[in-house]
This record gives C-alpha cells, sequence and structure tokens, in this order.
C-alpha cells in the first residue's frame, strides 16, 4: 500500500545554478532576518543622527555667511567616521554575536555544509551579512555627506579641492569594517552562546583600550598603542585622512597590528567551521 | 547509470582521530537502490558518511560518490546528495518552510522553485500543516521529519540518512521508515540508510554493509546473505543439566547456536544433515526435543555472525 503523501514528491527538473553561488543566499537570508527586528531598525535609524547633525552643518555652512566657520574639510569626515565608531561596535554586536554561534548552537553546520557551498563561502556570506550593515553606518553616510555638501554647494569646487576625499572614505571604512567583521565572526565561531560571543568581543575592545590607558598612564609613551584595536584604527585613519597623528604609534606598526588581527580571525575561523567537531 | 551500478565506492580508506582508529582500511560498494549501513554504536558508520561528504578528510584511500572523486569534486557531490544528520540540526530563527526553501537555495535551485519544493517535500514528510511554525518548537519526530525535508529539498540522486528514526514513537518510525523505502522503491532517489536498528534496515533495504570496530565485516543483498549454507531450526528442549550445557555441546559439535529466550535457541545447522543431526545430539545429551520448526535466517543472524555478536 503506497502511502498517502504519495503526490507530495516529484522530481525536480528545473535549472540549478553552479555552486559558488551560496554565499549570496546566506548574505541576503542573514540581511533579510536582521531587518525584521524592530530593535535593529531602531539602532540603525539612531546611527543616522550624526549624518542629519553634519548635513545641517554642511547646509548652514554653503547657505549662511555667518556659519562659514562651520565649512567642512577633511577633518570633518575623519571625525564624523570617529563619531561612528560608537554604533559600529553596538551594530558589531547586536548582529555579529549570533553569526556563527547560533548555527553551532543549532548544529547548522552540518546543515550548510553537507549543501555545495565551501567553508569560504560559508563564512564570506556570514561575513557580508556584518560588512553591508557597517557599511552601512560608515562609508555610506560618509559618501553621502559628500554629495550632500556638491548639492548644497552647487559646484564640485570642494570635491576637486579634495579628491582624496571620496578614496580615504572608502579605504578606512572598508579597513575598519573588515577588522571589527572578522573579529567578531572569528569570537562568534569559539561559543555556542551569542551573549558570550557579546561578551568576549565588548572585552576584547575596552580590556585592549584600557590596557592601553594604563600603559600610556604610567609611560606617556603612544607607542605602544599597537595593544588596542580603536587606537590602532585611529592611528590609519589618521594616516589616510592626512591628518597630524595624536599617536606617536607609527602607521606601519598600526597596520600590521590590523593585519596580524585579520590573520588570527583567519586561522580561528579555518578550525572552527567545519561540518564536525572532533574532541579528542 | 545502469541500475546497480555502484553509487558509492570506498578503497582502502582509513580514518584517525587523534589515537583512535575510526575506519581501518575500509574498501566497500554500496549499489543503486536502499543500502543499509548496519553496525553497533561506534563502529564507524557516521564517519563513513561524514567522510563522504567531505567533512572528514581520511589519512589515506579513494572515495568515489555517482562516479565523483570526494577529495576533488566535493562540491560537485553535495549538489546531487541529500544529508540526514544524526543529531538534532536545523537553521535557528526560521520557519519550516523557509528553513527547507533556504537550503533548497543552498543547493543550487532559485529562489521560487525552491519555496514550491519546500512545499512539496514538507508535505511528502508530513509536515504539511506545521510548515509555517517555527522549527525551535518542533517535537523529536517533527524534527526528524524535517531533517528529511531538507535532505530531499532539491532533489539528490542520493541520500544518505544517518539514523532516520532516531527519537521517533512507534508511529513516526513507521511512517517514516515507510518514506524511506517509498524514495528508494517508488521515487528512483538512492538512499544509503545508516542505522544500528535491524528492523529498520531490513524493512527499508535491499543490501547491506555490516560494520565493526571501524572495518566492514559483510557487505551484499540482504536476501543473499540470508541464504543460509544449512539450515536454521528454531528449537525448544529440555535438559536435564540445563540448556546451557546443551547450548556448548551443540557448539562443541560445530553448530552455531544463539539462545533466544527461556529455553528456545536458533541453531544453525551447516550442510544436508538438517534435524537429524539435531536429533542425534539431543539423544546423546539425553535431552528432549519439546518444538523443532525450520527457520528463514533473519538480518539479524546476519548481523550477529559477521560481528561476532551471540
Amino acid at each position: 500500500m503506497s502511502p498517502i503523501h504519495d503526490q507530495g514528491y516529484r522530481r525536480y527538473v528545473g535549472q540549478r545554478t553552479p555552486p559558488g553561488h551560496a554565499w549570496s543566499v546566506i548574505a541576503k537570508a542573514g540581511i533579510r532576518t536582521l531587518i525584521s527586528k524592530r530593535a535593529f531598525i531602531g539602532l540603525l535609524l539612531l546611527s543616522w543622527l550624526p549624518f542629519v547633525v553634519r548635513s545641517v552643518q554642511i547646509y548652514a555652512a554653503t547657505s549662511l555667511p555667518q556659519a562659514a566657520f562651520l565649512a567642512p574639510d577633511a577633518r570633518m569626515f575623519r571625525q564624523f567616521l570617529e563619531q561612528q565608531e560608537v554604533f559600529l561596535f553596538f551594530i558589531t554586536v547586536y548582529a555579529g554575536a549570533g553569526l556563527i554561534a547560533t548555527d553551532r548552537r543549532a548544529n547548522a553546520l552540518q546543515i550548510y555544509l553537507s549543501k555545495p557551498l565551501s567553508r569560504f563561502e560559508y563564512i564570506f556570506g556570514k561575513l557580508m551579512i556584518l560588512s553591508t550593515f557597517l557599511l552601512f553606518v560608515t562609508w555610506v553616510p560618509a559618501v553621502l555627506l559628500l554629495l550632500i555638501q556638491i548639492m548644497f554647494s552647487g559646484s564640485f569646487k570642494f570635491f576637486l579641492d579634495n579628491l582624496f576625499l571620496f578614496p580615504a572614505i572608502t579605504v578606512f571604512s572598508f579597513i575598519q569594517v573588515i577588522a571589527v567583521a572578522s573579529a567578531m565572526l572569528a569570537l562568534s565561531s569559539l561559543s555556542n552562546s551569542s551573549r558570550y560571543v557579546a561578551v568576549l568581543y565588548t572585552g576584547l575592545i575596552f580590556f585592549s583600550q584600557a590596557l592601553y590607558g594604563i600603559v600610556f598612564g604610567v609611560t606617556r609613551d603612544s607607542r605602544l598603542g599597537w595593544i588596542s584595536m580603536p587606537a590602532n584604527l585611529n592611528r590609519i585613519g589618521d594616516a589616510i585622512f592626512n591628518l597630524p597623528s595624536r599617536f606617536q604609534l607609527s602607521v606601519v606598526a598600526a597596520s600590521i597590528a590590523v593585519v596580524l588581527l585579520i590573520l588570527v580571525a583567519g586561522v580561528i575561523l579555518e578550525k572552527r567551521v567545519r561540518g564536525i567537531e572532533v574532541v579528542a | 547509470m545502469a541500475d546497480r551500478d555502484p553509487v558509492v565506492t570506498l578503497d582502502g580508506v582509513t580514518v584517525v582521530y587523534g589515537a583512535q582508529r575510526a575506519l581501518q582500511d575500509v574498501t566497500a560498494t554500496f549499489p543503486a537502490g536502499a543500502v543499509g549501513l548496519l553496525g553497533p554504536n561506534g563502529a564507524g558508520k557516521s564517519t563513513m558518511i561524514k567522510a563522504l561528504l567531505g567533512f572528514i578528510v581520511p589519512t589515506s584511500g579513494r572515495m568515489n560518490v555517482l562516479g565523483r572523486n570526494v577529495a576533488t569534486q566535493p562540491l560537485e557531490i553535495r549538489a546531487r546528495v541529500g544529508y540526514m544528520p544524526e543529531n538534532d540540526a536545523h537553521i535557528p530563527g526560521m520557519n519550516a518552510v523557509t528553513f527547507v526553501g533556504y537550503c533548497g537555495e543552498l543547493a543550487g535551485l532559485p529562489p521560487a522553485d525552491a519555496m514550491q519544493r519546500a512545499h512539496e517535500v514538507l508535505f511528502y514528510v508530513g509536515l504539511g500543516e506545521a510548515r509555517y511554525r517555527a522549527v525551535e518548537t518542533y517535537s523529536t519526530g517533527m524534527k526528524q521529519r524535517i531533517k528529511l525535508a531538507q535532505a530531499l529539498v532539491h532533489d539528490p540522486d542520493l541520500v544518505f540518512l544517518d539514523e532516520p528514526t532516531n527519537g521517533m514513537d512507534p508511529k513516526g518510525r513507521d511512517e517514516m521508515l515507510e518514506l524511506v523505502r517509498d524514495l528508494a522503491h517508488n521515487k528512483g532517489v538512492n538512499v544509503i540508510v545508516s542505522s544500528h536498528l535491524l528492523p529498520d534496515v531490513e524493512f527499508t533495504c535491499d543490501d547491506v554493509v555490516v560494520m565493526d570496530k571501524g572495518r566492514v565485516a559483510t557487505a551484499g543483498p540482504i536476501n543473499s546473505l540470508k541464504q543460509p549454507r544449512g539450515q536454521v531450526f528454531e528449537l525448544r528442549v529440555k535438559a536435564p543439566d540445563g540448556a546451557e550445557a546443551f547450548v556448548e555441546r551443540l557448539r562443541a559439535a560445530g553448530l552455531e547456536c544463539n539462545a533466544t529466550e527461556d529455553d528456545v535457541m536458533r541453531v544453525f545447522v551447516p550442510g544436508e544433515s538438517g534435524a537429524r543431526e539435531l536429533f542425534a545430539l539431543a539423544a546423546a545429551a539425553r535431552v528432549q526435543v519439546r518444538h523443532l520448526r525450520p527457520s528463514v535466517p533473519t538480518l539479524e543472524d546476519v548481523f550477529a555472525k559477521a560481528v561476532g555478536v551471540e
């Protein structure tokens, strides 16, 4: 006797995408899941408040002669990206902590990796989820500010006088986002609990910053800034925007520290993202 | 591919976890159709499946799935196989139809087709009415079904089912086995069922590979393995010195004897002598034969013989 559900299954004769595109499926699904959460939308909207304030500043500087002292320059764009760091932190914790940790808790890795996608694709897909939102609060508003300046002033003079600004915004935003997102993904792969990962990440940021603060307080030497992730990124940011640095730390040392952080994150992800966990 | 061409072949495969050899020089062939991967816990069944999926890289040996080399073409293989893991596994934060559709997209189906297939396979596995519920709220039996659904959504040519009836109630278990049997026998999907439950394998599969301690103990079509080179009898006796002494006497005479329960035993008599030899031995031991019935060998007999369990 054939089962009553017999009619429900038939062979598939449609098209199939060849392997190599699954990362985009992961990224799209992750982005959809996050933007369906009201709290997250609220956080995203909040992160655009500085953009509104800066837009008003640009409007005033270009429209009112009395507010000419507010005229934008490279430092304003650098300061804007620095202000966004607080939102970068909260969005990283909110969107990133559970990216791999919840998959590990639900044993989803073996589901993912039994499909035609490589571990690299899985990690890249997850990285794209976090990077999209982080770029949405750094690169996107910074570039929009540049466009708003052109719109409000009605000329390309500022843009042409500061041609390096667009590449500077782009390069710095991407370095910041890749460093932050890869660190968070690596931490997320270390645990099954997204709360624990959030605590770990907060610890990484604040502990390294506090340690640097103590060392600087004792030695008054900022060359040891490489022990702090925010200090390294700030040093690189200052160099990219061609601004005088607040640190004695060399940009090479800061860059090496950031590259090492990304490499260590890559090694952790390579070890932890597997279809099977072998406990020796 | 011809009907009985192998869908999976392993040639001298060894998998080592630290000091533990999970698979030891395994050479096996899985023909098309439904094949049981049978063995006690720790025999290496799940390790074999995970190695075939590319989750574990063997220290030596070569594996082919659907004519492709696991070491060099893992993605092409995974596009054509489905995997139902043994333990609870799902993608968190999704309802059933979204989860299964998502798995279809991951396997390369266009979004619209993946969603349509998700509805179809959820009905097929008996979760049609519950397809908009969050997977986290499912019972153990429902979670088994949805694992099967995600393995089928992209219409694989081969499905690996790792302990598919784990934790299911008797009714659910029967339905799951019916589904597995239907897939293999009516839907043209090749199935490899890993289980330590003999009845599950016997019901669903035509062939079996019996694993024990990381090695293949025996393999072949279930019907031919069950063909004895002799006769099996179900025997009940009344013995003055107890049935154990008589069992020992039978074994000493070269007969295979498995005591089942109370005073009933299953005795394999090799050759053509059959019941006559049993009666002679009973008479010599002054044992009364109360019941003697020719018996059809079961997969349990094959399994017990292969792994050396009484």
